[in-house]
């Protein structure tokens, strides 16, 4: 495989909060090739936000390292740095709040290139208007102010300012998530649109593992700070190797009553919780309906099987077990 | 589309101008009791600038004859004080002091307070710790107690009243500019602006200055009205201006010994101070809504 | 929709108004919905349908100087929008309970948990506070809290999010309604916690045999929960009918579309993604006709000159579209 377009390589953050720190992120580690939108998903809490603004460089990691095209973003020099923040840009949840509210739109969609010193304001202004007219808003509109538009719209002015640096990947933070069902696919439709059409690398980021499903080619899954399931999107929607992703998929609601009624759905005992830091094992594991006597003393390590995927969970130790549970298997 | 300028049908050109430019006079001026506001305290400024060119009498000229003459006496059209000083006259020719204690002071105290409230918000840290306690150390002392505290150890006079006015006021405006600095730091446009590439200053200049100012704005513009009391009651104290100059606070503090006899003395530069808060109060809600698009009405 | 007997609520062309009289916007109009005994109604739309506004109706909620402007809420033989204020609060709260979408800003911060049950309990019946104290660990115990005895004296903030949900559903059954009205109970919850709550709501529903109407956006909570469903559009109900005819053969084109958005974004990678163009009607402009007309790919001519009506397709199904004039019942 060729070198990889972003290399995410063990980071661990740790915050300082109230008790004695816990880890936000624990020694999470993927790579994301051109073209390819890698799906993370997890709850709320899980540190899904926290590795984002961890691969952006907005916070420094304790541990590991971010590596773009072959080159270090994290810890490299300043100049570097900001030149290497043209690669990697990023779609917020809330996008009204995401723009700067005393800015016209087309001054926010320019403000990147401005902030990088690209560009003359004619050039800018040439390329807020190609922008415009490709996230399907009109010229006219560079001149009006955020709060003028609605959630639908205002996501698409912060996918144009997003794209005006050119960038190579685009982290999306639960950026469909806010909003109503058909202007979700209307901006989803839009997403994977520019994907084609400039090759570019996404990390979509929500809870809503339906959505990812839909638009991943893999999906990672995060539970408590790490990431516990690794692989390509429909296999492990179709026969997911973790407990924890067996046990979300069981949770979502299908929308057809021939298939899934409120009986039908799968409960889990209890709910995420920070482990104990004297408990060493398995952060699922209190929840684990599958748990064995050793997931309460060592945390397992995420592995890869033979089929190329990756979990983290003893119950798939055995490299060769490799068929994965079906959603039948789970009680 | 390929012409360097944008040019985009609009109903209203003007309107444009003026959300392009940094200065949202159109909007301000659609706010009917804030323009008002505005003229009247630029022609009482003008007033008060004019007064040697516009009054018939000195301010200091006493004329035992024409002591207490009432309002609308020929000659003293708002009556004289108890030395026969024409009220007009010293109205005016107090105004000049009391106005640039109310404002000079509140504007340099917002610079200060607002640099430094915004250094404190976006450093975080031990610059936060530094300058939020050398604030507070400010703030624990009652607002006229520090200023009286301020002015004494200085010689009294004006300067000395503008100086302890700024000193008061800064740990007030430099709060209120670290909150709007914590509050605006947490909207993911900063952190766009950051993943951009944004150095720390510009950040600072370019999203955080515009997006605290119109609060602190309209903050420091009501704070100019309750100034010109401060300044008046430092002047009453005998820490500000020196008789027989006048400024309003020093008016009603001669005037109250002969309230009974002659209550207009005591009321016409209280009436003053009154209307020109309440005129500055107006100015800050106008100048709050011109300066944010969110609440200028289309 | 069913017989007489069993109705427990009728909403009659409800009308309601947000804002003044000039320039407020309305923002339910002439809705018409029945609650039946023992069932789940999902009254599902996109934000700014005026499904949380219906809710807030039926709690006469609606703060001034908004107003209901129209219309009758049948409730135990009465007009609950006739009824005096007094009258009205011994029915909030204590008839029907509501559950609201923000577990942490519904509750109490200064209050106990325990507490706050034991008031809502108090404020409808004549009891000591002891034995509503009791009833509320009681309460807490039958929504699956651990440990309810010694839990109730905790306040909110030591709650998780799931579980402050289980004690806004504990405080709405308090007083065992007849009615809850459950407005977006689980959107701030994830996903794993949903499907508890979910099943907590439905399990204590059919315990009670209250009715449940239960408003959300999200139609995989719908197809699991309802019985029946009102799709709003824009103030009105555009298609009601039994869950399994809104599933399978929704009738009006805003539910196909709404369904077809579903299908693209959940079900199949290889599925169109079919978004709906452009965005629901501004209440302060709505179009003439039809109010989906502007974005409906099946629009006839006479969809702009037309309001239409909700109209009778069989027992269980009704939908609001001048095409099904046209079209031949299936």
């Amino acid at each position: 495989m060729a070198e990889p377009l972003l290399d995410v390589r063990a980071l661990s953050k740790r915050f300082a909060g109230s008790g004695d720190g816990v880890f936000a992120v624990k020694e999470a580690s993927f790579t994301l090739q051109r073209g390819e939108t890698m799906g993370l998903v997890g709850e709320s809490g899980c540190g899904k936000s926290t590795l984002a603004r961890l691969l952006l460089n907005l916070i420094i990691p304790d541990q590991g390292s971010v590596v773009i095209d072959g080159t270090v973003f994290t810890g490299a020099p300043r100049r570097a740095q900001r030149k290497l923040r043209r690669r990697v840009q990023i779609v917020f949840q809330d996008a009204l709040s995401s723009l700067n509210p005393r800015m016209t739109v087309g001054v926010n969609i320019a403000e990147p290139m401005r902030l990088q010193g690209l560009g003359t304001a004619t050039e800018r202004r040439a390329a807020v208007r190609a922008l415009l007219d490709l996230v399907g808003l009109r010229a006219g509109d560079s001149e009006r102010y955020p709060h003028e538009f609605s959630g639908g719209q205002c996501q698409r002015i912060a996918i144009a300012r997003a794209l005006i640096l050119r960038p190579d990947i685009v982290v999306f933070d639960e950026a469909v998530s806010a909003l109503d069902v058909s202007i979700r696919a209307q901006i989803l439709r839009l997403m994977l649109d520019l994907q084609q059409r400039f090759g570019l690398a996404y990390l979509f980021i929500s809870h809503d593992l339906g959505v990812v499903r839909r638009v991943s080619d893999r999906i990672a899954v995060m539970y408590l700070g790490r990431i516990v399931e690794l692989g390509p999107a429909e296999e492990l929607c179709r026969a997911p190797l973790h407990p924890y992703t067996a046990a979300l998929l069981r949770a979502i609601p299908i929308a057809d009553p021939r298939r899934m009624r409120v009986n039908d759905l799968g409960l889990t005992e209890g709910e995420a919780a920070r482990p104990d830091k004297r408990m060493p094992g398995c952060a699922f594991q209190p929840r684990c309906a599958q748990r064995l006597p050793r997931c309460a003393h060592e945390p397992p390590a995420l592995a890869t099987l033979s089929t190329g995927r990756s979990v983290a969970c003893f119950l798939h130790s055995s490299a060769d077990h490799s068929t994965g549970l079906t959603r039948s298997d789970v009680p | 589309m390929d012409a360097p300028r944008v040019t985009i049908a609009s109903p209203a050109p003007r309107a444009v101008i003026a959300r392009a430019s940094g200065w949202r006079l159109a909007a301000f001026r659609r706010d009917r009791g804030a323009t008002l506001a505005a003229l009247l305290l630029l022609a009482l400024a003008a007033g008060a600038i004019l007064a040697p060119w516009i009054t018939f009498h000195g301010p200091d000229e006493a004329d035992n004859a024409m002591r207490y003459a009432p309002l609308l006496s020929p000659g003293h059209l708002l009556g004289t004080d108890q030395q026969g000083r024409d009220m007009l006259a010293r109205l005016l020719w107090g105004g000049r002091i009391s106005l640039l204690v109310g404002v000079a002071p509140t504007l340099i105290a917002t610079a200060i307070g607002l640099a430094l409230g915004m250094l404190a918000g976006y450093a975080r840290g031990v610059t936060d710790q530094i300058i939020m306690r050398s604030l507070d150390v400010l703030f624990a002392f009652p607002m006229v107690l520090l200023a009286i505290a301020v002015a004494g150890t200085l010689r009294p006079g004006v300067s000395t009243e503008m100086i302890a006015i700024t000193i008061v006021l800064i740990p007030y405006i430099g709060r209120l500019a670290r909150t709007a600095t914590l509050s605006v730091v947490a909207l993911p446009f900063i952190e766009a602006a950051r993943a951009a590439g944004g150095a720390p200053v510009s950040i600072v200049l370019r999203y955080i200055l515009p997006n605290v100012f119109g609060p602190i704005l309209v903050y420091a513009t009501t704070l100019m009205g309750l100034m010109i009391v401060v300044g008046s009651g430092l002047s009453f104290l005998g820490l500000g201006v020196q008789p027989p100059t006048a400024d309003w606070g020093a008016m009603v503090a001669d005037g109250r010994v002969v309230l009974r006899r002659a209550p207009h003395v005591t009321v016409l530069p209280g009436m003053m101070i009154l209307l020109v808060s309440l005129l500055f109060n107006f100015l800050g809600d106008g100048l709050r809504d011109a300066l944010d698009p969110r609440r200028r009405r289309q | 929709m069913s017989s007489a007997d069993d109705v427990v609520l009728e909403v009659r062309d409800l009308r309601t108004r947000f804002g003044a009289a000039h320039g407020g916007i309305v923002a339910v109009d002439g809705l018409t919905l029945q609650l039946r005994r023992g069932c789940t109604t999902a009254l599902v739309g996109e934000s700014g349908s005026g499904k949380s506004a219906t809710a807030l109706s039926i709690m006469r909620l609606i703060d001034p100087p908004g107003a209901i402007i129209g219309g009758s809420v049948r409730y135990d033989g009465r007009d609950l929008l006739s009824l005096d204020e007094i009258a009205m609060r011994h029915v909030r709260g204590a008839r029907i309970g509501m559950i609201f979408q923000d577990p942490l800003t519904s509750l109490n911060p200064a209050l106990s948990i325990g507490g706050q049950i034991a008031e809502t309990i108090l404020a409808h019946e004549t009891v000591q506070r002891g034995v509503a104290l009791q009833r509320a660990v009681a309460l807490l115990e039958r929504v699956g809290i651990d440990h309810a005895a010694s839990r109730a004296a905790d306040y909110p903030h030591h709650f998780s999010g799931g579980m402050r949900q289980r004690v806004l559903i504990a405080t709405a059954i308090a007083c065992n309604p007849e009615i809850i009205i459950a407005d977006e109970p689980t959107t701030a919850l994830d996903v794993t916690v949903q499907a508890k709550v979910l099943r907590l709501l439905h399990d204590l529903q059919q315990e009670m045999q209250a009715s449940l109407l239960l408003i959300t956006h999200d139609l995989g909570v719908v197809a699991t929960m309802a019985d029946d469903v009102a799709v709003m559009y824009a103030g009105r109900i555009v298609e009601y009918a039994d869950v399994d005819s809104i599933f399978h053969r929704p009738r009006h084109p805003y539910t196909q579309a709404l369904l077809g958005c579903m299908a693209g974004i959940e079900d199949d990678r290889q599925a169109p993604l079919e978004p709906i163009a452009g965005a629901p009607p501004d209440l302060r402009a709505l179009p003439p006709g039809c109010r989906f007309a502007p974005r409906c790919t099946q629009a006839l001519g006479s969809c702009q000159q037309q309001e239409p009506a909700l109209q009778r397709l069989s027992a269980t199904h009704h939908a609001a579209c001048l095409r099904l004039d046209a079209m031949v019942d299936g």
